[in-house]
């Protein structure tokens, strides 16, 4: 009897319900401290999935969380900075700072965006055994009366486009908007990016001539009444493939140095 | 204003815990023989619910949620894994008053509902409400009413059911489905007829 | 000690069910079985849940003083709970977000309560972590069979992988949107409950009033 009695005191009681909740609370924080990094690049990855879901809908869903790869790459040189994390890297942000970002010359301004930040993220897309199976590059420029941004997505080889996605524009409804179109963007798909001396042909069939010319196959066809954005789409494209953008980074892909 | 009526309804009728979430359905399937208990269990998790939520909504918001401590100078720390536990907490201790005040006021119902009244801490709609409070980040008005409504939802959905079943008892019912399968079926049914509300609002 | 650990584990499966006898832990039975990954994951965490949750009451079980023993037990089940959440969102993030608060509600499941207060509070450690798994598995059991069904016959899908092709994909099959549903969860359980009696008669409720069987004078 007096060991119930024991069992059941109020200091036991007490105790006992402490030493739970004690034991409970450090497994608990213990779980939650050691497991918060991996959560957090779990819901960055999530945010780009939907992204990147948005820019492939037909391999899109295929594609899982642990598949898709974010780097941030320094565009001069286009190698890969590992101390900058692109989880917090805001492209916009640094191109507007002097001491992140480079003036882009004149002639190159294809995209007519002024500056350029002197990195940028990229996403890569690992098949089997590590490689590099698809390329996701953030890119936008000045449309007619918008800024456009868009991903391009790019095969392994950095050779064809597989798609464009504009997910944002401001142009004229009906018109210019229509750029955001799935069956304009459709057109991107499996283009060729450069011809047979590696010179970058691809872009949007802005100019009188450009459906026949010997480039032609490079070419997206324009759309009517909106030559405007169309040249502003051509004009963002090339840049951000050619010297000023991506360019190296994709040479050094091709030349598989990019690990 | 029409955003709180708008959620008043969706909680009582298009979100109902019990018939489109599922939520408290051990209580819902045990304590529906007969209307007069069900009602009284109804308004007592009524009771409960429209407390609980508002005040789990401030504690998340206060204590738990990202950010919430930065009136403390801690800005960074994120403790809201720290919701289910704390919420479990609140509600415990709510369930311990109501059962207090039964007890002292109303204690015909306190004796009727015997052993059910401590489960409601258990009971998923309570601790569902607060989780969806979260999730759906709702205000402080909003939890007020989000709590109120969810809480009136589950009653209704439980009152209704033992109204069913009173009359059920003088049916003739297949051997296997006797009692507790035919009890699913009739919830199924009537959680078709709530999604005719789908349409509202 | 003659205890049969082979019936502890056993029982719960059919002959003592959670769910379709003792009507415990239906809430997450009937949400989550819209597929049958996320039915799958559920199990899973149940069955994590209610082992180690039973394992640890009956460790503390002599050492429990009567007054805090069910407020103890729920701290112990809600700590074990926000651990395996934590670890869902950190290696199955996609599929925690599907299960949304689902794996929270877990705390209140009926059945880890239930157990741990009707088995592990008076019995060893093995028996209590084996009673944990075969109710586990018994609850398991019934969630796989309705994920099953539902994502089946709503989606032509199992696992997310499609086995009949839809109508709105080009294929033939028409897939029943009932299923994906809530109401479709109760008439299946309903339906399996109705299986498992005919199957194992002992289990039929009788019914609290009897009718009166049909004579020739009452058919006038």
């Amino acid at each position: 009897m007096s060991e119930t009695a024991g069992k059941d005191s109020a200091a036991r009681a007490l105790g006992v319900a402490f030493a739970v909740a004690f034991v409970c609370a450090l497994l608990v924080s213990t779980t939650t401290v050691l497991l918060r990094p991996v959560q957090r690049a779990n819901i960055e990855t999530g945010r780009i999935m939907q992204l990147v879901r948005e820019a492939l809908p037909d391999a899109g869903a295929k594609i899982g969380v642990g598949d898709l790869e974010a780097q941030v790459v320094e565009l001069a040189s286009g190698r890969i900075d590992t101390g900058i994390d692109p989880a917090v890297f805001d492209t916009e942000t640094a191109a507007s700072q002097p001491e992140t970002s480079a003036e882009i010359p004149r002639d190159q301004d294809l995209a007519r965006l002024r500056r350029r930040a002197l990195h940028a993220p990229v996403y890569l897309v690992r098949g089997a055994g590590r490689s590099i199976e698809t390329i996701i590059l953030p890119v936008y420029g000045r449309g007619y009366q918008s800024i456009l941004r868009a991903w391009l997505v790019l095969d392994g080889e950095a050779t064809r486009v597989r798609a464009l996605k504009v997910y944002e524009q401001g142009e004229t409804p009906g018109v210019g908007s229509r750029v955001e179109d799935p069956e304009w963007q459709a057109e991107w798909r499996d283009r060729p990016i450069y011809d047979a001396d590696g010179v970058l042909r691809i872009g949007v069939a802005t100019r009188a001539g450009d459906e026949s010319g010997p480039y032609a196959k490079f070419l997206v066809d324009g759309i009517s009444g909106a030559t405007r954005t169309a040249r502003g789409i051509d004009g963002m494209v090339r840049f951000w493939l050619g010297e000023f953008g991506f360019g190296p980074f994709l040479q050094r892909v091709r030349k598989g140095e990019i690990q | 204003m029409s955003g709180l009526g708008e959620l008043l309804l969706r909680a009582v009728f298009l979100d109902n815990l019990a018939l489109s979430f599922f939520l408290g359905m051990c209580t819902f399937l045990a304590i529906s023989k007969r209307v007069d208990t069900a009602l009284g269990v109804g308004l007592a998790v009524m009771c409960v619910q429209s407390v609980t939520v508002p005040l789990n909504n401030l504690i998340y918001t206060w204590l738990l949620a990202p950010g919430a401590l930065a009136w403390a100078g801690l800005a960074d720390v994120d403790l809201s894994f720290l919701r289910l536990i704390a919420f479990i907490g609140v509600i415990a201790a709510m369930v311990q008053v109501v059962e207090m005040i039964l007890e002292f006021h109303v204690p015909r119902l306190y004796r009727a509902m015997g052993i059910f009244l401590p489960l409601i801490t258990v009971n998923c709609a309570i601790l569902g409400g607060s989780l969806f409070m979260v999730e759906r980040s709702y205000g402080f008005v909003e939890s007020v009413v989000f709590g109120f409504g969810s809480g009136l939802g589950w009653a209704l959905a439980i009152v209704m059911f033992a109204a069913i079943r009173e009359r059920l008892k003088y049916a003739d019912i297949p051997d296997g489905l006797q009692g507790l399968g035919i009890n699913f079926i009739v919830a199924g049914i009537m959680s078709l007829g709530f999604l005719a509300f789908t349409g509202m609002g | 000690m003659n205890v049969n650990y082979w019936r502890i584990l056993t029982r719960p499966l059919i002959d003592d069910n959670p769910l379709t006898l003792q009507i415990l832990g239906i809430c997450s039975a009937l949400a989550v079985t819209t597929s049958l990954d996320t039915a799958l994951l559920m199990s899973l965490v149940v069955v994590c849940v209610l082992a180690l949750g039973n394992g640890s009451v009956s460790l503390i079980r002599n050492h429990l003083p009567h007054s805090v023993r069910i407020i103890v037990q729920i701290t112990i089940i809600a700590s074990l709970v926000i651990v395996v959440d934590q670890v869902l969102q950190a290696y199955a993030f996609d599929l925690s977000k599907r299960l949304s608060v689902f794996v929270g509600l877990v705390i209140t499941n009926c059945i880890v309560l239930g157990r741990a207060e009707g088995f592990a509070m008076h019995n060893g450690f093995v028996a209590s972590v084996l009673d944990g798994i075969g109710n586990g598995l018994g609850y398991s059991l019934i969630l796989v069979m309705v994920g099953a069904i539902r994502e089946f016959f709503g989606k032509g899908s199992l696992l997310n992988i499609q086995i009949l092709v839809p109508a709105s994909q080009g294929g033939s099959f028409e897939p029943l949107h009932l299923m994906l549903l809530p109401p479709s969860a109760f008439f299946i359980i309903g339906g399996i409950i109705w299986y498992i009696r005919r199957k194992r008669p002992e289990q039929v409720e009788k019914p609290e009033f009897t009718l009166r069987p049909r004579t020739e004078e009452s058919a006038e």
